[in-house]
């Protein structure tokens, strides 16, 4: 289908990091079913490094490959760099995203910007809040049906 | 790999026939129908001729059908012909419901915002209408009652000729979109008491940029396409008469074979609906009895319709959903909400629509494959994972 990449047809067909973290040490779940995209983020942190990281999906094509990319993208990676993942890398990395898609790698980051928040608030780190600021009104990402 | 189409209800493949008819036009019959020499005129009869083809399938005359480009401009000039005429005798209130095609919502919603009044009668959760409920929204400036013959998404076949009876009777101009009925099922414009109604051609193996109207004689109809005098003045533009001529041949061969083709499809229909159904948490979405012999319409808890799609690509199964994925949205499908089914139902669905092409094997083979696929988007869903532990509950039965 033409509609995407290959790499996104890849990372959708073949997700990368499937699955749940039973003992996480942060999960990050953004989205909803109303919107038909909800994406759950699972992290295994040690020495401030993402040794492991899984994510279940509900979702479209694009939904599913951001959240396949993202995992691959910070996987092994310091928690500094993983915050610092833009949805934009996340669409480049995948070859690029139809525009009316990119909203799925913004869920990606939020996503895991949510894991994180999730580790540092359950571990008593303390962090700059403005690093995490409030996922934006989903209601402002709707437009009309063609 | 083999391509199963079963996405009919978008757009069918053009039929031998059809294509054998057009080709002299695009050839050898090249003329204008307006022009007054032999080569002119020879376009002119074949236009003739498949006026007629068409009046006797829809059961009226020539001359209340006019050729135009699709459903959609046949949807919009029949609504707001009749709005614009009800209007000059003070009657601004529009009588529809939630689930037409945008072909008609969006007409209705620009009229609104021009001043008239639209009563959405509920649909229920099984899809249908009724017309009590039609002729207790019937009000004395009722201009027009515009219902679709048979939903496009759920397949769900509104009691027309009732309708059309209390339209009749209360001497409000009944307009149906009947693009998904015509050529598939029985529809005979005087018997169902229609006074304007639409047809696209290709949604019966007819090509692509093309329709009709039906207007009954005493209608007024207006023109939209100003230009040149034909259509009688109320269509401008030189004719498709290529597409004319496939539309007519592709609609006379579908009215020829109706009752077999309804047959065989109702079988096929039957078989999918219940090998699918024995998915857990699957629910038929429209009613089944009153419904279009090709439709299929279900859900599956906790999938998302595009996931599903882009798997049944891959495995060669054309087929298409309700998601908001699908077109440039977040909303999921206006038609799925109607039925009362939350979003998430509604964004995991999949609609099936075959077409007498469709073999017992290409069944065969949705069957199997369908249940595969949607046990794997299950498998990398979240919101699958809350159902099945119990953190949310389910809407559709095991």
């Amino acid at each position: 289908m033409a509609l995407y990449s290959e790499k996104v047809m890849d990372h959708f067909t073949n997700p990368r990091n499937v699955g749940i973290i039973e003992d996480a040490d942060g999960v990050g779940e953004v989205g909803n079913a109303k919107c038909g995209d909800i994406m759950k983020i699972y992290l295994k942190i040690k020495d401030g490094i993402i040794e492991d990281v899984k994510f279940k999906t509900f979702g479209c094509g694009s939904a599913i490959a951001s959240s396949s990319m993202a995992t691959e993208l910070i996987k092994g990676k310091p928690l500094s760099q993983a915050l610092e993942l833009t949805n934009k890398a996340v669409a480049e990395a995948l070859d690029g995203l139809p525009a009316h898609k990119m909203h799925c790698s913004v869920l990606a980051e939020e996503a895991i910007r949510a894991a994180i928040k999730d580790y540092y608030d359950k571990n008593g780190i303390a962090y700059d809040k403005a690093q995490f600021p409030d996922p934006h009104d989903e209601e402002e990402e709707h437009f009309d049906r063609d | 790999m083999k391509t199963v189409y079963v996405d009919n209800a978008a757009t069918t493949a053009m039929s031998d026939t059809a294509i054998e008819a057009m080709l002299p036009y695009l050839k050898e019959v090249y003329g204008n129908p307006s022009s007054l020499h032999t080569v002119g005129q020879v376009a002119k009869e074949a236009l003739d001729s498949a006026r007629e083809k068409i009046a006797k399938c829809l059961n009226c005359e020539p001359r209340e059908v006019y050729f135009t480009s699709g459903g959609s401009e046949s949807d919009n000039q029949c609504i707001c012909s009749a709005a614009i005429n009800g209007a000059r005798k003070g009657k601004k209130h529009i009588i529809s419901t939630a689930f037409e095609h945008h072909a008609v919502l969006h007409t209705l919603k620009k009229l609104e915002k021009e001043g008239f009044e639209v009563t959405y009668l509920d649909v229920h959760s099984n899809g249908l209408v009724t017309a009590k409920e039609v002729e207790k929204a019937i009000r004395p400036d009722t201009a027009l009652v515009t219902i679709m013959y048979a939903n496009n998404e759920v397949g769900t076949i509104q009691p027309i000729r009732e309708i059309g009876a209390v339209c009749r009777k209360a001497g409000v101009v009944f307009h149906t979109d009947a693009v998904q009925a015509v050529g598939h099922i029985p529809v005979a414009v005087q018997a169902d008491n229609i006074d304007m109604l639409s047809i696209s051609a290709h949604k019966f193996h007819g090509p692509k940029g093309v329709g009709a109207l039906y207007c009954r004689r005493g209608i007024p109809l207006n023109t939209f396409i100003e230009g040149g005098a034909q259509e009688r003045g109320r269509r401008a533009g030189t004719e498709n008469i290529g597409g004319i001529v496939a539309m007519a041949a592709a609609l006379q061969e579908a009215c020829e074979h109706m009752s077999e083709n309804i047959e065989k499809e109702k079988a096929l229909r039957d078989k999918l609906i219940e090998g699918l159904l024995k998915i857990p948490y699957s629910r038929l979405n429209g009613d089944l009895k009153q419904r279009l012999p090709n439709n299929v319409n279900i859900s599956f808890e906790g999938t998302e319709g595009e996931s599903l799609l882009l798997h049944l690509d891959a495995k060669g199964i054309c087929a298409s959903s309700g998601s908001a994925c699908t077109t440039a949205s977040l909303e999921p499908s206006h038609v799925l909400l109607s039925l009362g089914l939350p979003h998430e139902i509604a964004h995991g669905s999949l609609r099936l629509t075959l077409s007498e092409e469709n073999t017992e094997e290409q069944i065969d083979y949705i069957i199997k494959e369908v249940p595969e696929v949607v046990k794997t988007v299950r498998g990398i869903s979240s919101f699958w994972d809350d159902l099945e532990s119990g953190k949310i509950k389910h809407f559709i039965k095991k």
